[in-house]
């Protein structure tokens, strides 16, 4: 099994990046307008829903729900979906998913160099690394969403789950498009760029015979599949092709049909801050006459089922993919998305990706949050992000445990002392006095500044007031006494 | 051991408890949002022309049967177009004589790419969110029709309209295993700093004809 999540286990660690990301100020710009805007829009679409957090308990409860019985609803997924004339394939990691779509494409594309596939958004291909390995086979695939177009014409990576071109502004974009569309006379103008993108795919949707897509839901009962989006490219992509290929992470099922009642509220609201998308498009196998007449479903774990085990962890796999808590963190509207080194960023990318792939891997994530909370108030499907993030760091520090070099860490050891003492109230007035003569040294205008070793971290960029020359419980003590000797 | 063996035997170990009744499980959870709206036609109607408008949405609206045909012209008049693509099960009656109209029997991607327009009914339509639903059987049309004109003209009868997301899907769930598109306004996008450009790749226009 090899699990991959983009290139993750590549990418460096997030305070290193992040460093990188805080000096650009271009950057910084670009991410703080595009989060204020979506965020600004959200709160008012959500703001006019009366009974917004019925829904995101019901939301959060059918999500539960389908993983608490995920395999029945796989089970039934396949059944309806196979019986309406769709294959369903099942794929354990990238590499078995990205197999079965070569294969595939192969069988239907020829064996010929220069096979073309148009794919519409999908963070779960970017997972797989699909393109990757789609080029490495001879095949050529063609992102058609806007963001997708910029970030693969530009050689670059996604950085938001939504709006995968955020950190972009529009002479940057019309740069790469001016460079790689071979229109020099292009401006700046989101609607030049727009139209720029529509003739240049146009074309392309009419000639290619193979579609690629990912899937927002999945609906056991009905064995449909949901795209949900606003360009039209996702209707192209699976309207067009003579096939198409759906690649589908095992946490996207959703018991019925009339589940959507809710997600189609919830995620348009959440993502873009609309009260619905312009285009949702529902189908369910092959329907005669109408669109792709060969359909394969790619049914992927790539990790998903360790998440399972563990109940905290599970609470992760709820994830309807919409962005809002990265619009929402304080962190990532500072560094943006590349930061993360994967391509799920933000709070739920630092649960995510370190849970997917072992935590060896972007073992930093979870530390990068303030843990205020920012997160879990928007998640349309309440993934206590704050105290799944807690729970990874606390695994971090015990796989540290188990190695020779982490049980001598200076960390680990000044941790272990500090439990020691708490252990005991003697040992603990003994080290609070003690630290009261130590620190005096260390006191500038009444703060604690430059303290030595890992605590000169904390004071470097941050407040730390002195121990007080008398502390609650010895004023306790010394009150105790003198009414004593008053009565 | 195949790949959905190992998934779902992975699955399987990885759940404790395995409850046995996920559909009665499933049917317990609290609908506790609104699921029926409250709004009497009239109300519905104009929440419905406001959500429609707040999306660029062109609207036109007519009573009688009889004047659809009037009302099809001008939109296409309006957009400055002749010519129109309609499904087969399209009702003859409602068509200007004016317009000549293209009869989908099939036909090829080729010959439906170049038409400018196609006009539509609908199955349903949520007055909340400003969204026409089609199901695409009958008059409603293939898919690639409502895709690849530049105009999508919709019929929408005034008793089609919900108020809200729920009833709707309830609606029109016995039709739910058919090929389904949800329209909100014409084709957008916010790509570009979040500004929303109006028409990417689906129409760039939509109008709705409100009838009945």
């Amino acid at each position: 099994m090899s699990i991959v999540v983009g290139k993750t286990s590549k990418a460096p660690d997030f305070p290193v990046a992040a460093k990188a990301a805080l000096k650009n100020d271009q950057l910084r710009r670009n991410v703080h307008h595009a989060t204020n805007v979506i965020r600004n829009k959200r709160a008012l679409r959500v703001e006019e829903m009366p009974d917004w957090e019925q829904l995101r308990s019901a939301g959060s409860e059918i999500k539960a729900h389908t993983l608490a019985h995920l395999d029945h609803y796989l089970i039934e997924f396949e059944r309806n979906c196979e019986l309406a004339g769709g294959k369903v394939h099942w794929a354990r990691d990238a590499d078995e998913a990205n197999k079965i779509a070569i294969e595939l494409i192969r069988h239907y594309g020829g064996d010929g160099p220069g096979v073309e596939v148009i794919k519409v958004k999908t963070m779960t291909s970017d997972e797989v690394q699909m393109n990757h390995a789609l080029e490495a086979a001879g095949i050529k695939p063609i992102e058609t969403d806007l963001a997708d177009m910029i970030v693969q014409l530009g050689n670059d990576e996604p950085s938001h789950i939504v709006v995968p071109a955020l950190h972009k502004n529009r002479f940057e974009i019309r740069d790469i498009f001016r460079d790689k569309m071979e229109k020099p006379e292009l401006t700046e103008q989101p609607e030049d760029l727009t139209a720029a993108a529509r003739g240049y795919l146009r074309e392309r949707f009419l000639r290619t015979k193979i579609g690629i897509s990912g899937a927002n839901f999945a609906i056991a009962d009905t064995g449909s599949v949901c795209v949900v989006e606003s360009e039209g490219n996702g209707r192209m992509c699976v309207t067009l092709p003579d096939v198409l290929i759906t690649l589908v992470g095992i946490e996207k099922v959703i018991p019925s049909f009339a589940d959507l009642e809710i997600f189609l509220q919830t995620l348009p609201r959440s993502a873009t801050g609309e009260r619905m998308n312009p285009y949702n498009s529902l189908w369910t196998g092959v329907t005669p006459g109408d669109g792709p007449q060969a359909f394969h479903v790619i049914l992927l774990d790539n990790g998903r089922t360790k998440l399972l085990q563990d109940e905290i962890e599970r609470e992760t796999l709820q994830c309807i993919r919409c962005g809002a808590c990265l619009n929402a963190c304080p962190v990532y509207r500072e560094t943006g998305g590349h930061a993360y080194g994967s391509i799920y960023s933000g709070p739920i990318g630092a649960i995510l990706s370190p849970q997917l792939q072992s935590l060896e891997h972007s073992r930093s994530l979870p530390y990068a949050s303030t843990l205020c909370g920012a997160c879990y108030e928007v998640c349309p499907v309440k993934i206590n992000i704050p105290e799944v993030l807690i729970h990874l760091r606390g695994e971090v520090v015990r796989e540290d445990q188990k190695t020779l070099s982490g049980k001598l860490s200076a960390e680990n050891i000044a941790m272990q002392a500090a439990a020691n003492i708490f252990l005991s109230h003697r040992r603990y007035e003994a080290a609070q006095r003690m630290a009261r003569i130590g620190q005096t040294i260390f006191k500038r205008d009444g703060q604690l500044t430059n303290l030595p070793g890992m605590a000169g971290a904390w004071t470097r960029s941050r407040d730390l007031r002195p121990i007080p020359k008398q502390s609650f419980r010895d004023w306790w003590k010394s009150r105790e006494k003198k009414d004593g000797a008053n009565a | 051991m195949t790949a959905r063996e190992e998934i779902l035997a992975s699955i399987r170990n990885a759940l404790e408890v395995q409850a046995s009744d996920p559909a009665g499980s499933h049917a317990r959870i609290a609908q506790g949002y609104n699921r029926i709206g409250k709004l009497n036609h009239e109300a519905r109607l104009e929440f419905f022309i406001d959500r429609l408008v707040d999306y660029d949405t062109e609207i036109i609206q007519v009573t009688a049967e009889a004047e659809l045909p009037g009302a099809i012209a001008e939109a296409l008049q309006h957009a400055g177009e002749d010519r129109a693509l309609i499904a087969a099960a399209f009702p003859a009656a409602w068509l200007p004589a004016s317009v000549s109209f293209k009869v989908d029997n099939n036909l090829p991607t080729s010959e439906i790419e170049g038409v400018p327009a196609v006009v539509t009914t609908c199955e349903a339509a949520v007055a909340a969110t400003g969204t026409i639903i089609l199901v695409h059987e009958g008059a409603q049309a293939r898919r690639v029709l409502t895709l690849l004109p530049d105009h999508h003209i919709c019929l929408v009868r005034r008793d089609q309209v919900f108020e809200l997301l729920p009833e709707t899907l309830i609606a029109i769930a016995a039709k739910a295993a058919k090929p389904i598109t949800t329209i909100s306004g014409p084709s957008a996008t916010s790509d570009i700093e979040m500004t929303r450009i109006r028409g990417v790749h689906g129409p760039r226009r939509l109008t709705v004809i409100l009838y009945g």
